[in-house]
């Protein structure tokens, strides 16, 4: 029982920052149908730019704060001059593409702070364990947990409450009929995949605990955030949110209860998933 | 195109035979990775199948070489023939499963493939050696020809196997079939409104295409003498598309270009940086898609279009 709880609860947090960091893909992939192989590139940036500022002095929450708003700048230049001219090319110039600028990410930062692991501290308030009454557990996660479903309310009710999220949808699930009505779609895609890659550099930040963070990062999970969205179905955030935390539980519990295969249990699982359901979990309308 | 064009590629891998030197293993991997290339220029480029498992078929080609040549026999041609064969049926089984999906589905279905066999492999390491990998011996290649300290035999015979597979490339691409390919990768709904089997046609260039692969993977085993879990990773799916786009899809000799330059280049830039090739391929691969559509092979287009211009105009015929 007590073995079960931890799983849910570690399952929960690694999910959660699974969903946090994917928001940013489910935008790019889904919405706007490019794909996106560069995306684990924007969290990892999120993440060594905090790891910075944090061994600079500066506090974890602006720190946070601070990178976060650079991820949504560097994505708002990368949307500019990288991802413009992709929009009318096809899915493999895509994939090459982000592939190559994703190569030139680790290149980059493999120059500027070498190839070792960059630790985050998190701040003493949030470091110590937590009494939950039958046992105790990290705080860390426990924050993780509230934070991102705290995200996960806020995106829901931006996309079904708010005039953006309206159009948002709208735009979605059929862009054609919404720019005849008068729906600056490319903009609204524009102010989405910003949005989406700031909140990637959120996830790389306070998810560094749980995903390494190294010049390799952007590759390295790269698989696991493609997996979220596609499993999710494209474009779909109710969807993405389902998978992230499926995912998180089924792979936390395949390390706690069969070590020795739990990548592949994952994996089989997203597969089985995929055949099942190709256009995803919970698609949207226009996919559906 | 000038008969005279399509000597020129093999003329220059026989001239490199000559004047290689210590670099013949390079070359040799070089014409691993150009059949590799060849064979995802099949299913991607042709048929449009959006792959990033192709890992997967490579290393199954390898793992099935080595494990033939322990424990079965060590004769190179019977094993590369054993490894390509079931390669094939491998991707036969695959591709019945996960043809009928699309782009991303698609993409992340190969993907899944590659990644539970790299784990398989890796799990399975009384079989496959797991991250130690497998050291074996080979026999001579025919009864003839040892592979030696130089890698001359590995070089002519892998050479020589690419010729086989390319002349079935260049006969599949050219004939019918691969005429309907084209017609499939362009829309598949209106292939299959006039009566195209569309499903069974893509099962048959995914199985001819592993089969290549496969090949290859076997054929970097077998002159290497060593099969490791790296032939089954996510970088070697990803590099062997980046080499189809870098020399041109579509074009068949677009992998050999694509190929050479990219192992020369990583080559050249490991030496002054580890991770300097990685910035230099990244940054020619943003290149290409952005500025070059056609890849390197538009180049030599353009360049041969020159050279003709240039003949006529010193010839006042």
């Amino acid at each position: 029982m007590a073995t079960a709880t931890v799983i849910l609860l570690d399952g929960l947090a690694y999910g959660m920052v699974l969903f946090i960091i994917s928001v940013g893909l489910t935008v790019t992939m889904g919405l706007m149908r490019v794909v996106n192989l560069a995306h684990g590139g924007f969290a990892m940036a999120g993440g060594y730019l905090a790891a910075m500022m944090i061994r600079a002095g500066v506090p974890f929450f602006a720190a946070a704060a601070l990178a976060t708003l650079a991820a949504g700048i560097l994505g708002g230049i990368a949307e500019m001059t990288v991802f413009r001219p992709l929009y009318r090319k096809g899915e493999l110039a895509q994939v090459l593409m982000t592939f190559g600028l994703t190569f030139v990410f680790i290149a980059a930062l493999t120059w500027l702070f070498g190839t070792d692991v960059k630790i985050l501290p998190i701040p003493s308030y949030l470091a110590g364990p937590v009494d939950l009454g039958f046992r105790t557990y990290p705080t860390y996660r426990l924050f993780l947990i509230v934070v991102g479903l705290l995200l996960f309310l806020l995106v829901w009710f931006v996309i079904e409450g708010s005039l953006y999220g309206a159009r948002l949808r709208a735009a979605v699930d059929n862009p054609r009929m919404a720019r005849a009505v008068g729906i600056d779609v490319n903009r609204l895609f524009t102010i989405t995949f910003v949005i989406g890659c700031a909140l990637a550099g959120f996830g790389g930040v306070i998810g560094a605990e749980m995903l390494q963070l190294d010049p390799f990062y952007a590759l390295r999970y790269l698989v696991l955030f493609l997996v979220v969205v596609a499993v999710g179905g494209l474009g779909s955030f109710k969807g993405s949110f389902v998978a992230a935390i499926t995912l998180g539980v089924v792979e936390t519990a395949g390390k706690f209860l069969f070590t020795d295969i739990a990548a592949f249990l994952l994996f089989a699982l997203v597969f089985v998933l995929l055949l099942w359901r190709p256009n995803g979990l919970l698609p949207p309308k226009s996919v559906a | 195109m000038n008969p005279a064009w399509h000597a020129l590629p093999w003329l220059l891998a026989i001239a490199f035979y000559f004047t290689a030197g210590g670099y013949l293993s390079l070359g040799t991997s070089i014409l691993v990775y150009i059949l590799l290339t060849l064979s995802l220029d099949l299913a991607l480029g042709y048929a449009g199948i959006i792959t990033l498992g192709h890992a997967a078929f490579f290393g199954f080609g390898a793992y099935g070489a080595a494990l033939f040549a322990i424990h079965v026999n060590a004769d190179p041609l019977l094993g590369l023939v054993v490894a390509t064969a079931v390669t094939a049926v491998f991707a036969v089984v695959t591709g019945m499963l996960i043809l009928h999906t699309q782009g991303v589905t698609l993409l992340m279905l190969t993907l899944a493939i590659a990644v539970l066999l790299a784990e398989a492999a890796n799990r399975a390491y009384k079989v496959t050696g797991g991250d130690d990998g497998l050291q074996f011996t080979m026999g001579p290649v025919l009864g003839l020809f040892r592979f030696d300290l130089w890698g001359q035999t590995a070089y002519l015979y892998t050479l020589v196997i690419l010729f086989v597979w390319f002349v079935i490339a260049w006969k599949v691409v050219h004939s019918p079939f691969g005429r309907s390919l084209d017609g499939i990768r362009q829309s598949q709904a209106r292939m299959r409104a006039i009566g195209t089997p569309v499903w069974w046609r893509l099962i048959a260039i995914y199985a001819i295409s592993a089969a290549m692969a496969g090949s290859a993977g076997a054929l970097s085993a077998q002159t290497t003498r060593f099969v490791g879990l790296n032939t089954l990773g996510l970088l070697v799916s990803g590099i062997a598309v980046v080499m189809l786009v870098l020399g041109g899809t579509r074009r068949l000799y677009g992998a050999f270009l694509g190929a050479a330059v990219y192992v020369v280049v990583q080559d050249f830039a490991a030496k002054v940086n580890p991770f300097y090739w990685m910035f230099v391929i990244g940054g020619l691969l943003m290149a290409t898609v952005l500025f070059l559509e056609g890849g390197l092979m538009e180049v030599l287009d353009i360049g041969r279009r020159w050279l003709r211009r240039l003949l006529r105009g010193s010839d006042p015929t």
